[in-house]
């Protein structure tokens, strides 16, 4: 026995990293997981490997969402967000944190990247009531018809997030998708999951309706295309996928007409302008006689 | 039989001088196609041949492309843009000189009565020209930023059943955008794009700017398809555009797609009947039904289903059907052999599922292609003839009891290109408007069009809108 023996090191309690589906953290159905690494190669985790199965149960917990949320008020659906980016503010450190040991990036663009992944969801929940005034119209059409034009969400729409942009391209490429009322399912980066899977314990404790957001990881080549041929999705970002697996998913989208965004390569710091929202917004028209 | 006979009125056919043949427009001439292919094109309602017509292939496709880049690069882009939209008004207000003309020639290669050839196709393809011709140095107001560019060269694909009109929902917004454009009509009815043709001719516009290929779906595939292009607009079928968006999915192009409906006419029990009985009509029987947005299935509320089914009924009994020059005609001839094929095809199908098949007396001339208007009752959601689309005369009438129902059956389709409701109650429009899933809702109407009201469907029915502001981004980089 000796006095000078060092306390032991605490031992940190490590995360399990899971899906978020329908509001719920379930692992893979499949039972499988894959290895998440930092950039030097050091182990970070192990991610859960989505299936097909996921995918498509994802899809279901989204189509169940979205009469709910598209319903919502548009005034509801900016706080609900504007409170997501109030509990990201809370963690900021940490999200600092886990961008930085996935994308390997220094201490200080780490936090610039945190903050603007913040300040990009006040951006887009501020569109919410905003979007249909700048994107509705009234028509003059020439007759005794009162017609206006208003736009709205497409359904369901899969995200294949980009794959280098964790967290700033995660949340660039969700907000603008949920902001308009649709409900998604997103495919993290495959190479750095980590970071979105962190924001799915935000989205849980915020009031974002089980199911809006849905947030998968794996192996892109293996998920995606189950997502880009699933008859009950609406739409399909394929940012985050290599150019010849997006014309594979452009082409299975083509079985039910999905709207495909495919964007050419984006700097995430960068203004994003209203594409992205306009990508999953379809324009109705109404028209009603006038008179007495 | 009424109190009255009608005493035939045709309209004269003098107004139209039909050439023997005509070839390909490209760079502003007419020019034979490069295999000496053609084919004819006649009338529905007689079978009689109208005009041979050149059949593009993919070499007259090429040359047609690179007429209209070169006019891109040289011409039209440098041009300033409100000369271009000069050249527009030009054109509207050819269109509208020779409208009678335009109307008469439309029905005689289509089969539609001139009553709507006149007062509807002609009148609103004038229009579109009208609107666009004001956007084309207006652009930077139009939301897309301060300085939308043109996107190139446009392929355009359009269907028979509104010739000219479709064709000024392709050509007038692509030109005000600042696009060239290579057109292919239908092949069934390529004469009032070759007139088109010649108003072009004749309001100087630049060679190459609009360019106009006849020839039937390969030609159609050879343009969409050709690396040339920038942008492709079709409208037609939905099996089709499913094809072209595959084949479009590999490369950069822009794609718009109008493709087909099964909407829903969903007429509440206090709804004005004889107004909503005029709607029905007009919803189905309108062009023959030709239409992708007719309102093909009837919802009718349990409570007045007796009385809005009598009423129809009585009223489809006065529908004259007949020689599409005949201004009493209502319903004119089905505009192909193989269309009537697929109308009669599924009517007997919803025969054969068990729905009770009606039409009124109705005698059907003997040449040309003929269907009597027709209405199915005891149609159930899962019957084909309440599933796909007919584009024919054949309404199928379906009942619900309550509001979320209605909305149920009316969004239980792959389309979701319009909608019509009746109602006298403001709010349940308005409701029933938010949740049908279409890009146009007729409250108290339909099928109402106009160059400043967009148009354009959801899910299946295809992507994009045409006319108004939300029309010109499918033509600008944005």
């Amino acid at each position: 026995m000796s006095d000078t023996a060092t306390a032991p090191t605490r031992l940190s309690v490590r995360k399990t990293y899971k899906l978020y589906i329908g509001g719920a953290f379930p692992r893979s159905e499949s039972g499988r997981s894959y290895v998440v690494t930092d950039h030097k190669g050091g182990f970070l985790a192990n991610a859960a490997l989505a299936s097909r199965k996921d995918a498509r149960d994802a899809v279901v917990a989204a189509r169940k969402a979205f009469a709910g949320w598209s319903g919502a008020t548009a005034y509801n659906r900016g706080q609900v967000l504007y409170r997501v980016a109030e509990l990201l503010e809370g963690r900021r450190a940490q999200f600092t944190a886990e961008v930085r040991a996935a994308e390997g990036l220094g201490a200080r663009q780490a936090e610039a990247v945190a903050e603007a992944a913040i300040d990009r969801w006040v951006w887009y929940a501020g569109w919410a009531d905003k979007i249909a005034q700048v994107r509705g119209a009234a028509n003059p059409v020439a007759g005794p018809f009162f017609n206006f034009s208003l736009p709205e969400p497409s359904g369901v729409v899969a995200v294949i997030a980009p794959e280098a942009s964790s967290l700033l391209g995660f949340v660039s490429v969700v907000a603008p998708a949920v902001v308009t009322g649709n409900t998604v399912v997103v495919l993290a980066s495959e190479r750095c999951p980590l970071p979105a899977v962190s924001l799915t314990e935000v989205l849980a404790t915020s009031d974002v309706p089980g199911g809006v957001i849905n947030v998968l990881t794996g192996r892109t080549a293996e998920v995606a295309p189950w997502l880009a041929s699933h008859m009950d999705v609406n739409a399909i970002d394929v940012t985050g996928a290599p150019d010849s697996l997006a014309d594979d998913l452009a082409v299975a989208a083509a079985e039910n007409l999905k709207r495909v965004l495919r964007p050419a390569a984006e700097d995430w710091i960068q203004p994003p302008g209203l594409k992205r929202m306009l990508a999953y917004l379809e324009t109705k028209t109404v028209w009603h006689p006038t008179g007495t | 039989m009424g109190k009255f006979e009608y005493a035939p009125a045709p309209e004269s056919r003098s107004v139209v001088s039909l050439r023997e043949s005509y070839g390909l427009f490209i760079n502003g001439e007419f020019t034979p196609s490069a295999d000496g292919r053609a084919f004819k094109t006649i009338s529905p309602a007689t079978e009689e041949v109208l005009a041979e017509v050149a059949e593009a292939g993919p070499a007259d496709v090429d040359r047609a492309v690179t007429a209209a880049r070169r006019a891109y690069e040289r011409t039209w882009s440098v041009l300033p843009a409100k000369e271009r939209g000069k050249y527009l008004f030009r054109i509207a207000r050819i269109i509208q000189e020779r409208s009678r003309e335009l109307a008469v020639l439309e029905s005689l290669d289509n089969g539609k009565p001139i009553r709507e050839s006149r007062d509807v196709d002609i009148p609103l393809v004038a229009a579109h020209f009208f609107y666009h011709a004001g956007w084309a140095d207006k652009l930077e107001y139009a939301g897309y930023g301060p300085a939308p560019k043109a996107l190139g060269v446009a392929g355009q694909v359009i269907p028979w059943n509104f010739p000219l009109l479709m064709l000024a929902w392709k050509i007038a917004p692509a030109l005000a955008c600042g696009n060239t454009v290579v057109l292919k009509p239908a092949e069934t009815t390529p004469l009032t794009a070759l007139t088109f043709a010649e108003i072009c001719q004749q309001a100087d516009l630049p060679p190459g700017v609009v360019n106009i290929l006849t020839g039937a779906g390969d030609t159609g595939k050879a343009l969409v398809t050709h690396p040339g292009i920038d942008k492709v607009a079709f409208t037609g079928s939905t099996e089709v555009g499913k094809e072209i968006a595959r084949d479009c999915a590999p490369t950069r192009k822009k794609v718009t797609l109008e493709l087909g409906g099964k909407a829903a006419n969903i007429v509440f029990e206090d709804a004005p009947v004889d107004q909503a009985v005029e709607g029905i009509v007009n919803g189905i029987f309108f062009n023959q039904g030709h239409v992708c947005c007719a309102g093909s299935r009837l919802l009718v509320q349990e409570s007045v289903y007796d009385q809005v089914l009598a009423s129809l009924q009585r009223r489809l009994a006065t529908l004259r059907l007949g020689d599409p020059l005949d201004k009493n005609t209502d319903v004119g001839a089905i505009n192909s052999a193989a269309q009537l094929a697929k109308i009669r095809e599924l009517s007997e199908v919803g025969e054969a599922e068990g729905a009770q098949r009606w039409s009124p007396p109705c005698e059907l001339p003997v040449k040309g292609f003929w269907f009597p208007p027709t209405v199915f009752t005891g149609v159930s959601q899962a019957h084909r003839i309440a599933r796909e689309e007919i584009f024919g005369p054949v309404l199928s009438v379906l009942t619900f009891r309550t509001p979320a129902e209605a909305v149920e059956k009316a969004n239980n389709t792959p389309y979701g290109l319009s909608a019509g409701v009746w109602t006298d109650k403001g709010s349940r429009i308005l409701w029933m408007a938010s949740r049908l899933r279409a890009g146009v809702v007729w409250a108290n109407t339909f099928n109402k069009f106009d160059p400043s009201s967009p148009f354009g469907g959801y899910k299946e029915s295809g992507y994009g809108r045409e006319g108004g502001r939300h029309g010109l981004e499918a033509y600008l980089d944005v």
